[in-house]
């Protein structure tokens, strides 16, 4: 069941009225364009110990996700297929409103929206983590972590999902004569990964479209779209929300806006696979 | 797995001596909604604390008149361990938040906040060992960062036997075959305890040599996190105002 | 007895500043214990001859009576409002304190004077342990905001903001041209709508933040607002 939020947060009216006077001049209160994105840097390789992790920093936003692999059993109707599981943890350090606990709505959106975008490109080649066929397969756990919210969640987890995935590492499996599955962590090949996605996400202020909203936007937002876009310049998935409507020309606007913008995201990306780094480089980065 | 020897000619698996510390860095203001946050990397150990506070009780009346409630949670991230772990809360995750919780209660000072929640909530990103010494080290500089008045800081290290050896800071795997596990707390400027476990077999002979042990440790745990906190401002202040 | 700090410097919980009588200690952010004085709080603690003030650089705002605070207006009530000041505690605005007239609850609707977002200038007219903050906003330069803008502060950062007697928003509000209310409970109001002004604002007010420990800060923010002036046109 969902119910409309309460206001857990007030914004004062003033904000508002000022976060729109701006917009008619073609300003953001942070004083980025319409169109502009936050300064984006993104980590691969920052926990050690899991088969792929990836932290995403979106200006004060950042997000973190750990790749693990496991042995399980398939599901009945794709017997010769690994899983994929993407889970998303709003977990309270991130923010004042976010309560330990199972996730909410937002967090279980988040995961699925990040979900069907994978699946949907298959970046992730299920079909290659069957163990033995029908009866062992490769379990692989996408588990986001978001650590810092000023808005903009899903595009930022979406970059660390993807960069983990990238890097990821699969562990070797080892079948022994009872048919029982052993995982020989340090004897890793490549996952199998093909191609890359991206989301970007806009909202929506009165007749305004805007890039990449940060959290105070957010908070005033009429509402919001998100937009997957594949490496091939392909749409991946879709996802509006908020509690007011979008024209069909708007939505339009968006996936367009959304191409040109996904270009330098799937970039960051690229980079970010290519060059491993630490958690601390990436939590410390701008302080020393 | 058979057990490994963890300790030969006195130098142990990861090469460290017996009193040796594992590699330590920590920052604070890591995050930037919490109103306190630290981050504490010991070996592969990578812990983060964020804090929230004073703020309103809701429902009210789990409200004291007066003092501050503790409300601390001690959590594994799916990602941290070898095997994948389930983000829903284990028994151990509930009663590390309680003996972390209890370690706090000791040196914040709650009477002066009545009626208020101090919301204490720590993260293990990657589980080496040590994981409830790091987050109780990373809690206390955290609340240091957000500016809660407390008697002293907190700093804690755990101290095991391997292989007959008392040794200082296990890394996971001396964790795992160990035959004793100390984890230690301590507000060292007031000599006090506020954390204490032990998970094994000791003499009480032994026992006294590891409480030594872990203290030379929280010492130098302690100078760091107090070159930590003065780093934060040590910019236009010159080198020998911040030391 | 002596000092164990000398000049400027930063001390940290469980830091002792000094032991015994030989000077004169004011601030906040340490406590005495036996004879000791101990820092309590991530603090400045600035030496001149022998007197000693404790400075601390971190922590929520503590309402005391007296204080001019900037509040949002979270809830309505029948005869009141529950305002959020940026503490540990909601406080509450009665009707009586906001009105010259007398005010009949089965007539009229408090929602007609302030409403859910509103923001206020108000000072704080009651508060101890057992019972949240009560505000007023009658009085002179007390009331609801219409205009300009409002930024949030770190509460220990207020006194820099405001400056010795008032130096540094007295600065500011030249160099600006506008008025400037600074609520002790972290949240600054500048009464412009130009955003150019309202930009070089914020980043004086970051730049407070960030160096509020160092000396010679008002000269450094009135060049740094001069200048960007300049580089704005303004």
């Amino acid at each position: 069941m969902s119910i409309t939020p309460s206001q857990q947060v007030i914004i004062p009216k003033l904000k508002k009225r000022s976060l729109l006077e701006l917009l008619e001049k073609g300003k953001r209160i942070d004083g980025r364009g319409s169109y502009d994105y936050r300064p984006v840097r993104l980590y691969s390789g920052v926990i050690e110990k899991a088969e792929g992790s990836a932290l995403a920093r979106i200006g004060k936003t950042m997000a973190l996700v750990g790749v693990k692999v496991g042995v399980g059993v398939p599901y009945p109707d794709t017997p010769n297929m690994g899983v994929l599981a993407v889970n998303a943890e709003f977990v309270p350090l991130a923010s004042p409103t976010f309560e330990p606990g199972p996730p909410d709505e937002n967090a279980v959106e988040l995961a699925r929206v990040i979900d069907r975008s994978i699946r949907e490109l298959k970046v992730l080649d299920l079909e290659k983590l069957a163990i033995i066929p029908g009866e062992k397969v490769y379990i692989v756990w996408l588990d986001i972590y978001v650590l810092d919210h000023d808005g903009n969640l899903i595009d930022a987890c979406m970059l660390a999902s993807m960069t983990a995935l990238l890097t990821s590492r699969l562990p070797k499996a080892v079948v022994d004569e009872k048919g029982s599955v052993q995982l020989v962590r340090d004897e890793t090949t490549d996952m199998p990964v093909n191609g890359k996605v991206v989301i970007v996400t806009l909202g929506k202020i009165g007749k305004h479209l805007i890039v990449d909203p940060c959290l105070e936007e957010e908070q005033v937002l009429d509402s919001k779209i998100s937009i997957a876009v594949s490496e091939d310049s392909r749409i991946a998935g879709a996802q509006r929300a908020g509690l007011q409507s979008m024209s069909e020309e708007e939505v339009r606007k968006a996936i367009d806006i959304a191409f040109e913008v996904s270009r330098m995201l799937l970039e960051k990306v690229d980079e970010a696979s290519r060059r491993p780094s630490t958690l601390w480089e990436a939590l410390i980065e701008d302080q020393y | 797995m058979e057990k490994p020897v963890l300790i030969k000619d006195g130098v142990r698996i990861d090469g460290r001596k017996p009193d040796e510390l594992r590699p330590i860095r920590m920052a604070v203001g890591v995050l930037h909604n919490a109103d306190g946050s630290a981050y504490v990397e010991q070996g592969r150990t990578k812990v983060i604390a964020a804090i929230f506070g004073p703020r309103e009780v809701h429902p009210k009346h789990l409200a004291f008149p007066d003092r501050a409630v503790i409300r601390c949670r001690y959590h594994m991230a799916p990602f941290s361990t070898t095997e994948r772990k389930s983000p829903a809360p284990s028994r151990r995750e509930i009663e590390l938040s309680k003996v972390i919780r209890e370690a706090l209660e000791a040196i914040i000072f709650t009477e002066l906040f009545p009626r208020t929640v101090i919301d204490v909530f720590i993260e293990v990103l990657e589980a080496d060992g040590g994981t409830r010494c790091a987050g109780l080290t990373a809690a206390s500089l955290a609340l240091a960062d957000a500016g809660i008045p407390l008697r002293d800081l907190v700093a804690a290290v755990a101290v095991g036997k391997v292989d007959g050896t008392l040794v200082l800071d296990l890394n996971e795997l001396e964790d795992e075959y160990c035959e004793a596990d100390m984890p230690l707390g301590m507000a060292p400027s007031l000599g006090e305890v506020v954390l204490f476990q032990l998970n094994g077999v000791l003499r009480p002979d032994e026992l006294d040599e590891a409480v030594k042990l872990a203290k030379q440790g929280i010492m130098k745990i302690y100078e760091m996190q107090k070159e930590t906190l003065r780093r934060k401002y040590s910019k236009g202040l010159t080198q020998a105002e911040v030391s | 007895m002596p000092l164990y700090v000398s000049r400027r410097c930063v001390v940290v919980p469980g830091d002792v500043i000094g032991e015994g009588e030989d000077f004169r200690i004011s601030g906040q952010g340490f406590v005495k214990v036996n004879n000791k004085y101990v820092a309590i709080v991530l603090s400045l603690v600035d030496v001149q001859g022998s007197s000693v003030n404790v400075i601390p650089l971190e922590g929520p705002y503590m309402p005391k009576v007296g204080d001019v605070v900037i509040g949002l207006v979270k809830d309505v009530g029948i005869t009141s409002w529950l305002i959020d000041i940026k503490a540990p505690y909601s406080a509450v605005l009665h009707v009586s304190e906001a009105l010259t007239t007398p005010f009949n609850p089965l007539k009229d609707n408090i929602r007609k004077y302030l409403d859910v977002g509103d923001l206020i200038i108000a000072k704080i007219i009651s508060f101890d342990r057992a019972k949240d903050p009560m505000l007023t906003i009658k009085g002179r330069g007390l009331g609801k905001i219409t205009s300009g803008m409002v930024v949030e502060v770190a509460p220990s950062k207020v006194p820099r903001i405001i400056g010795r007697r008032g130096s540094m928003v007295n600065m500011l509000k030249n160099e600006l041209g506008c008025n400037i209310v600074v609520g002790l409970n972290g949240r600054v109001w500048i009464d412009s709508s130009d955003p150019e002004v309202i930009g070089v604002f914020v980043k004086a007010i970051r730049m407070i933040e960030a160096e509020a420990h160092t000396t010679g800060l008002t000269d450094r923010v009135r060049e740094f607002v001069r200048s960007e002036k300049k580089r704005r046109g303004l």
